[in-house]
């Protein structure tokens, strides 16, 4: 838990978002740096919300075939 | 001749109605739609309400004979028949076999299909809620926006192109397909699982695409069976003297912004290339088929196609061929049909996301929906010490695409964003201004008491006189703010509108 204090940004603007590259100074990579920090942290919010019977889940998402 | 790339996009979004032990999905979709309909009709919820809603009472697959009738106040829940509304934002929302369907409006460019889809994003989150307010405790209805079950159920996110009528179909089968079949580089939503019923079970841990396992011609009419690579409906949808509508059903949908970006926008280039026949002969796959499968399987990028002049070239390599090409023709033709700033724009972020893909596809985490897929599998399954064939990693698939804000794995990535989250909420209300789009929108804002139907290229309006009053606008690029918008602002009544039209 050592990167709690780590927040995700909102990243609902683009300026900002733009601020965040020049630091990352890798034009193609927009920020994948940051996230690759994350991970961990994603890792334990994505153990909070996955579905808690996983199997049950998966058998039962069917959908009808569409178009 | 190349004409302007007016373009949209048409998702299904997969369905599931928790809490009942018998689902009815086309109920669901009726439900979730009628109960958006229904709040936005609501005194003061947003600007530009009341909606103005069709059903299609007697619609059949392939049948296009329409029926219309007010939603109005209905309660959502005696809504039991098809739904089929047209937004003030000019986009159609409704049920399509067992799916909630979102067509976006008619767009100029890419952005404005971006943004368009973003909002379509945003109806489906207030569809839920407004949905799951009326439905009892314990049920509820959730919303993905993925294109397959797992269990060999595919459904669509289609693309539109608008292309000039005098254009050698044969031409387009060949230029169009080399390019889909390559782009899935960058257009996959990413699959865990292969649902193509001649791959051994177990073969294949991930692939790029959720579509590839689908398709099994090169060429044809259908859409829901042997799925082709092209598709011939040929429905254009304007004049069809002058247009027809490339109808694309072989991309996935992404909620990665810059995938959709570049999905469209790329795509809008190479047609353009193909209507001015700039387009290298040389450069086309053999075997699409199987080479658009190999393509999706191909997690390493490394695996080479065979072109039909001898060559072999990976899709990546094919890609930066296609890239060069459209930069070329970018500098000698320009934007101006190809969408302006926004096709530099696309050529920029093309170029960025080929090198990231030969250098470090581990960059597009946030960018390209497959490379951010398997960064969060590969993490999971690290984590957990999860082997091939564990559900935790397919549950973690399909929750990639949960829009439930507060259950979306992909809502948690921090993925980059081309649209301002306001420009998506107006867009969920206003319809683009430079298409024909904004007519319609405009027109359902203003007199929504006082139109009948409205379709793609038309409008019918009741005067309260004998007969109605069809307005056709088979030109899409006419109707626009430019064209229009003075007119429309003017005019306090419809009849005032329609005596100004017709002089």
């Amino acid at each position: 838990m050592a990167e709690q204090e780590q927040k995700r940004p909102v990243r609902d603007d683009s300026d900002h978002e733009e601020a965040v590259d020049v630091g990352a100074a890798q034009s193609a990579s927009r920020g994948s740096d940051r996230l690759k920090g994350e991970l961990d942290d994603l890792l334990d919010e994505i153990d909070e919300v996955l579905e808690s019977n996983a199997e049950e889940f998966v058998k039962s998402y069917i959908q009808k075939g569409g178009e | 001749m190349p004409v302007p790339k007016t373009l949209g996009i048409e998702t299904e979004y997969g369905i599931v109605h928790r809490g009942v032990d018998d689902p009815n999905p086309i109920s669901a979709s009726s439900l979730l739609i009628n109960a958006y309909l229904s709040r936005r009709s609501q005194p003061g919820v947003g600007p530009g309400s009341p909606r103005v809603g069709w059903d299609f009472v007697d619609e059949t697959p392939h049948n296009d004979i329409r029926g219309f009738s007010h939603i109005g106040s209905m309660a959502p829940e005696v809504e039991t028949h098809l739904v089929n509304a047209v937004l003030t934002n000019g986009a159609r929302y409704y049920v399509d076999h067992a799916h909630p369907e979102l067509s976006t409006p008619e767009c100029a460019d890419a952005m404005s299909v971006l943004r368009h889809d973003r909002a379509g994003e945003l109806i489906m989150i207030e569809s839920m809620a407004a949905a799951n307010e009326v439905l009892p405790a314990g049920e509820e209805l959730v919303v993905y926006k993925n294109n397959s079950d797992g269990k060999g159920n595919s459904y669509g996110c289609h693309e539109n192109y608008l292309m000039d009528r005098a254009t050698s179909f044969a031409e387009i089968v060949q230029h169009a397909t080399t390019h889909f079949v390559t782009r899935q580089v960058f257009t996959g939503a990413g699959k865990v699982g292969c649902e193509a019923p001649w791959m051994p079970e177990g073969s294949i841990g991930f692939q790029l695409t959720q579509r590839a396992d689908f398709f099994e011609e090169e060429v044809g009419l259908e859409t829901t069976l042997k799925r082709p690579i092209i598709n011939t409906r040929d429905e254009p949808h304007a004049d069809p003297l002058l247009y027809r509508r490339l109808h694309v059903i072989v991309g996935d949908a992404n909620l990665c912004e810059v995938a959709t970006l570049l999905k469209l926008g790329t795509t809008a280039i190479i047609l353009a290339m193909v209507e001015e026949g700039f387009m290298d002969p040389a450069l086309q796959v053999s075997d699409p088929v199987r080479a658009l499968q190999a393509v999706s399987f191909d997690t390493g990028l490394s695996q080479p196609l065979l072109l039909a002049d001898g060559r072999t070239a990976t899709a990546v390599d094919v890609q930066w061929e296609l890239l060069e090409q459209a930069q070329k023709f970018t500098l000698q033709r320009g934007t101006e049909l190809t969408g302006g700033p926004v096709a530099d724009l696309v050529l920029l972020r093309w170029e960025d996301v080929l090198t990231s893909l030969e250098s470090d596809p581990s960059e597009l985490v946030g960018v390209v929906d497959w490379v951010t897929k398997k960064h969060l599998l590969d993490g999971l399954a690290e984590r957990h010490g999860l082997g091939p064939g564990d559900a935790r990693l397919a549950a973690l698939d399909l929750q990639y695409h949960d829009l439930r804000p507060e259950r979306s794995l992909f809502a948690r990535v921090g993925a980059e964003a081309l649209v301002d989250v306001p420009d998506a909420v107006a867009a969920m209300e206003a319809p683009p201004d430079d298409t024909r789009a904004y007519f319609r929108g405009r027109c359902l804002q203003k007199w929504p008491a006082d139109i009948v139907a409205a379709n793609w290229d038309s409008m019918v309006f009741d005067l309260g006189r004998q007969t109605l009053r069809r307005v056709p606008m088979m030109e899409p690029t006419r109707g626009t703010r430019e064209h229009v918008g003075t007119l429309l602002d003017e005019c306090e009544t419809v009849a005032e509108l329609l005596g100004r039209l017709s002089t």
